[in-house]
């Protein structure tokens, strides 16, 4: 069995990690950040270690600033629908999925202007364009970190100087990057930084965040939703203070507990170690790919300028049976399709039809790939 | 309970007071997250208490640390 759906849900996670969550259930439980007995101070502990893990491997400027949420998309929905109003203009680009697509075309609708820069068919940005699409009302730059159909980085550490010497802000969608490539919030002139915890922090599903910046002025940011925080109780205005004015209801601290472990897990190995195997892996895989007659690779090909993440296809077949067919009959499991980024596809040439995907992860091995690559040749060569 | 032994510092939010216990355990100051007491403040959430005799010691750790503080009051 071969797992090749990383950049969905990674698989598996890291040891240590089910054992927090159970550890949570088990010995803490209690509600974080409310009751002030022994266990709920256990829990906000729990909860606080995990802003602290997260902010490290970000370098935030503040664990406080780090406001959790269910989802990468609940962030990105948190800074889109909480920072821009009728009459602003937004940027981004023509590689972007759903999350901050959707968002964007609902603003668009009650007077957000929307222009979403061209990138070239490998997926790439040109800086330069975006400058070129800057309006006087731009409030706010959004960009995916890397693509989850062809896995290219986009250059937003360049983006970031240009919003920072426009006087906009940057948001930076990482959910394919956060944990497998190495991101520095206050280097890469990062504003907003949305995260999602079950990908490459090797968290569970359930869990991620917004990071707020120092340049963002949190009382702008209208909150999705409101109510009880276990601070200001006499008050039935919400909070206009990180993390709570972002955070109402009770969290999903067990899930916290097992982002907490997860990210730690990926601290104590390292960014550069896990982003050097996982692209020594692409490269093995592009290149053995490519040499199949009868398949197209996408994206750069070039395992430098992307992440763990290969889109391909194989002629005369639809994505859908291939990606049948290494389940049935090889045990490799992929992801087909659109995944969930219409315009990514419409850039690099595979809508509606989409690729057959290949989402790689640090558990994965030398091995896996060789085996891939042979099955991927059989199917073109012999067909089921 | 109020015998002056004991100073409590209250902050805007439980994240704060667990950075703040972090940060004190960091520089060896005695202290505990305890409930906010009802005459203080309404807030559901908890509050710091150190040793009356750390006072100087607590703030002064806070300040460096840039935990923002609500108030310290006497127990």
């Amino acid at each position: 069995m071969i797992y090749f759906d990383n950049a969905a849900t990674s698989w598996p996670k890291p040891p240590g990690m089910a054992q927090a969550m159970v550890r949570f259930i088990d010995e803490v439980g209690a509600n974080p950040g409310r009751s002030g007995h022994r266990l709920a101070v256990e829990s906000g502990r729990i909860v606080y270690a995990a802003r602290e893990a997260v902010a490290a491997l970000f370098n935030a400027p503040d664990p406080l600033r780090v406001a959790f949420g269910a989802n990468g998309t609940e962030a990105l929905n948190l800074a889109l629908r909480g920072l821009l109003h009728p009459g602003d203009h937004v940027i981004t680009s023509s590689m972007e999925h759903n999350s901050v697509m959707r968002p964007l075309r609902a603003l668009e609708q009650q007077g957000v202007e929307v222009t979403a820069v061209a990138c070239s068919p490998e997926g790439r940005l040109d800086p330069a364009a975006l400058e070129a699409a800057l309006r006087p009302n731009t409030a706010l730059i959004v960009l995916n970190h890397a693509s989850n159909v062809v896995g290219t980085l986009l250059p937003v550490a360049e983006v970031g100087r240009i919003a920072l010497q426009r006087g906009l802000l940057l948001l930076v969608d990482a959910a394919q990057t956060g944990g497998a490539y190495p991101i520095d919030m206050q280097a890469d002139g990062i504003d907003l930084l949305a995260f999602t915890g079950h990908k490459s922090l090797y968290g569970p599903m359930g869990t991620g965040g917004l990071i707020v910046g120092a340049r963002v002025d949190a009382a702008r940011l209208e909150p999705l939703k409101r109510g009880g925080t276990g601070s200001r109780s006499e008050r039935e205005e919400q909070p206009n203070f990180l993390p709570d004015m972002c955070e109402s209801g009770t969290p999903n601290a067990v899930g916290l507990a097992g982002l907490e472990a997860g990210v730690r897990w990926v601290l104590e190995r390292g960014v550069a170690a896990i982003r050097a195997h996982e692209q020594a892996l692409t490269q093995r895989l592009i290149d053995g790919l490519r040499q199949v007659p009868g398949v197209t690779v996408y994206g750069g090909l070039d395992a430098v300028q992307q992440t763990a993440t290969v889109s391909f296809n194989v002629a005369g077949r639809e994505p859908s049976e291939v990606g049948l067919w290494l389940d049935e009959e090889c045990g490799i499991m992929c992801r087909v399709g659109l995944h969930c980024a219409p315009a990514a596809h419409r850039t690099i040439g595979t809508f509606p039809t989409g690729t057959v995907r290949f989402g790689l992860g640090a558990f994965n091995t030398v091995e896996e790939v060789d085996v891939a690559v042979e099955a991927v040749r059989r199917l073109a060569q012999e067909g089921p | 309970m109020s015998d002056g032994r004991y100073a409590v510092v209250l902050f805007h939010s439980t994240s704060h007071a667990l950075r703040a216990e972090r940060v004190l355990l960091a520089e060896h100051v005695l202290c505990k997250l305890i409930p906010v007491p009802r005459h203080l403040s309404s807030d559901c959430g908890v509050c710091v208490r150190v040793e009356a005799a750390s006072r100087e010691a607590v703030l002064r750790a806070l300040d460096g640390a840039g935990v923002e503080i609500e108030g310290i009051h006497s127990l």
